[in-house]
């Protein structure tokens, strides 16, 4: 009995040691940015790899998610008549909410994964403690670029998703359902403010790609160097990510939307 | 790969990100530069256009005809004055066509029903409708039905 009791205690200091840890791991990646002229090609090798790379699985969910939501307001819109107000459903949908998480959840999938593993076997096989020893900082020389790329290249990911989206929409709901083209960008235009609406989405996801990406790398950071623990920090990864990203997003909502 | 190439990647890739965000900004949230269809313009004064939005359609005989320009208040006579870009090949509305706004089902958007007189004339370019019937309004009616008047 005393044991689970003590089992538990620790477990209640493990989590805040390592939030503690990673507060420390963050402070550190961001006071040692990397000179210019160092760091600007590794940041940019970083995001073609976490960004560009990322692109072809955003794009087609970005399409299939827009139809499904031309699809699915249309066949409900239309049993009361006003399928004309599929385009502002479907723009309000993607650029708010669906947009910056969706987007998230798969970025958390497909790169934050990807830099778990790859930071996680750097440290297995001793990588990082050998530039250490060279006098090399890996915080400044391998992980920063990894967490500035997660930052810039999130809200270009989740905007590529909207409009891809919103086209895919545009293609069910005007091309194939017959829905007025007018209307549907007229609607869409009355209802979306560029402010309040989008630039709101490109914040929430410039949230989601520096918390994604700060977990994935603290994760690779902070893994026990073996096959068994890359792999549970791996899984822990895309768990902590998508817990956080919707968590957030919550908050966020509420902040940017809700009126109190 | 080489520095270059990738670097030019990833120029790319924020090349199409902007592009996103300017979509956003133009198409989906403000004013389109939209290739402009040939079209004419027409006026129809309101009494109260309700819920009626620019670019909202008008129709005739439930074809879309047109899309409503803009809605301004006329301060002389406080009515609301529409103006309607209609499609030139529509060239032969006769002048005692009434304009009349209606609403698609029952909670649906309004537009503008041209509901076609019998006059051999024609309106021309910058002309204005004559008979206007204005939003209906279900409170409105509701009340007057229940004051008896």
């Amino acid at each position: 009995m005393l044991d689970h009791v003590r089992a538990l205690g620790r477990t209640g200091i493990d989590v805040v040691v390592s939030f503690g840890r990673s507060g420390q791991f963050l402070f550190g990646v961001l006071r040692g940015v990397p000179k210019p002229a160092v760091g600007f090609p590794l940041l940019v090798r970083q995001i073609y790899s976490v960004g560009v790379l990322s692109l072809a699985i955003v794009v087609v969910s970005g399409l299939f998610i827009g139809m499904v939501l031309g699809l699915q307001g249309y066949t409900i819109l239309s049993d009361y008549g006003s399928e004309s107000a599929i385009g502002q459903m479907i723009a309000l949908t993607l650029v708010r909410e669906l947009g910056p998480v969706v987007t998230a959840l798969l970025f958390a999938g497909r790169a934050g994964s990807a830099l778990t593993a790859e930071i996680g076997l750097m440290k297995a096989t001793e990588q990082l403690s050998s530039m250490e020893m060279m006098g090399v900082d890996p915080l400044r020389r391998v992980i920063s670029p990894r967490l500035w790329a997660g930052f810039y290249t999130m809200p270009v990911l989740a905007l590529i998703f909207s409009v891809v989206g919103i086209w895919g929409g545009m293609l069910v709901g005007v091309e194939w359902l017959g829905v007025y083209d007018g209307s549907f960008w007229g609607n869409m235009q009355s209802s979306v403010e560029f402010v309040d609406d989008v630039l709101n989405g490109v914040i929430k996801s410039v949230v989601f790609g520096f918390v994604c990406a700060w977990i994935a790398v603290y994760q690779g950071y902070d893994c026990v160097p073996t096959s068994a623990g890359i792999s549970s920090a791996t899984t822990k990864t895309v768990v902590y990510s998508s817990l956080a990203v919707l968590g957030l997003d919550f908050v966020l909502t509420a902040v940017m939307f809700g009126n109190f | 790969m080489a520095q270059r190439t990738v670097e030019s990647i990833v120029g790319l890739f924020m090349i199409a990100g902007l592009a996103a965000l300017l979509f956003m900004a133009l198409q989906v949230s403000g004013l389109s530069p939209k290739a402009a269809e040939s079209t004419y313009t027409l006026y129809a004064n309101f009494n109260d256009t309700g819920g009626l939005t620019p670019r909202g359609r008008i129709s005739m005989a439930g074809v879309t005809i047109g899309t409503i320009d803009s809605i301004t208040l006329d301060k002389k006579t406080f009515q609301a004055r529409v103006k309607m870009a209609i499609n030139s090949d529509v060239d032969n509305i006769p002048t005692d066509s009434a304009a009349v706004i209606r609403t698609s089902g029952l909670l649906g958007e309004q537009y503008i029903d041209v509901s076609v007189g019998g006059d051999m004339d024609s309106l021309k370019p910058g002309d204005t409708f004559y008979t206007t019937q204005s939003a209906m309004n279900l409170e409105r009616l509701i009340s007057n039905f229940a004051s008896g008047r």
